[in-house]
């Protein structure tokens, strides 16, 4: 970690439901090796597990970066799926688009887009109907 | 409160993580949406639902929970059992209803 960036690399299969996830715990496990802040690992692997479930739930999978640096941890989440049409609007606390199969599985109510935002120290989102959403987040290392 | 507590006051089963039962909680939740769970959630150790899928325990994985107890007697599915054994999270099981399980382990102390 002296010099180098730490840099790790995730595919995403598209529904599928029951690993989704598992990237986030294998960052967060890198992340205790690596003796990091617990409270900044936590803020980091709540707000990479949200987006990583939206990327199953609402897209068909993706790829996901993350670059670990002795400053701060930044994640690159990327999918083709749909797209969203108003970001401002799936910002908001309750807004979801997902159906009873969503919900039967213990999500979909609007909350993850807005804790992403609470758990990180800065979030993007950009989204292209049709073409896909990309949502990055960047959590500090206090030194 | 230890894990050993919650296991005596909801008379339950230990699914995996027999030798983690010394461990404390001091607070709780019960639900079975986890979009709440990981929005409001803060410091609790122990996560009380009725929801069986492997999701259920890397949430309680992404925010450090210690232990998950399925309520209403329901038997974790295997996948579940072998991710918990993976993330060191404790798994119980009762008989208990969620309403009635969080209302014992409230009374016994534990917020
Ligand atoms: N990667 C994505 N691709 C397409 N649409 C998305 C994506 N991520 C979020 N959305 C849209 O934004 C909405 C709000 O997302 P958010 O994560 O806040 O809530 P949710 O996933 O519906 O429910 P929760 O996160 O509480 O389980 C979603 O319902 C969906 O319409
Ligand atoms: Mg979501």
């Amino acid at each position: 970690m002296e010099n180098a960036n730490l840099k790790l690399h995730y595919n995403v299969d598209k529904k599928d439901f029951i690993n989704a996830g598992e990237a986030s715990s294998s960052v967060k496990k890198v992340l205790r090796k690596l003796g990091v802040n617990p409270e900044c690992i936590r803020n980091l692997a709540i707000a990479m597990y949200e987006a990583e479930i939206n990327m199953v739930i609402h897209a068909n999978g993706g790829t996901i970066d993350v670059d670990i640096s002795p400053e701060c941890i930044h994640v690159v989440l990327s999918d083709s799926g749909p797209g969203i049409p108003d970001i401002q609007r799936a910002m908001q606390e309750g807004y979801s688009t997902a159906g009873d199969n969503v919900r039967e599985l213990g999500f979909g109510a609007g909350m993850g887009l807005p804790n992403i935002k609470k758990y990180s120290d800065d979030l993007k989102i950009t989204s292209e109907i049709g073409v896909g959403t990309t949502v990055e987040i960047k959590v500090n290392i206090p030194s | 409160m230890k894990i050993s507590v919650v296991k005596e006051i909801l008379n339950a089963e230990v699914i995996c993580g027999e030798e983690l039962l010394d461990e404390e909680v001091f607070s709780a939740c019960g639900c079975d949406l986890m979009s709440d769970v990981l929005a409001f959630v803060k410091n609790q150790g122990l996560l009380l639902t009725g929801l069986n899928n492997p999701q259920v325990v890397r949430t309680a994985f992404m925010m450090d929970m210690k232990a998950i107890v399925f309520v209403r007697g329901k038997n974790p599915d295997d996948e579940v059992i072998q991710l918990a054994k993976l993330k060191d999270v404790i798994i119980l099981k009762t008989d208990e209803r969620l309403y009635s399980a969080c209302g014992k382990l409230y009374s016994a102390g534990l917020i």
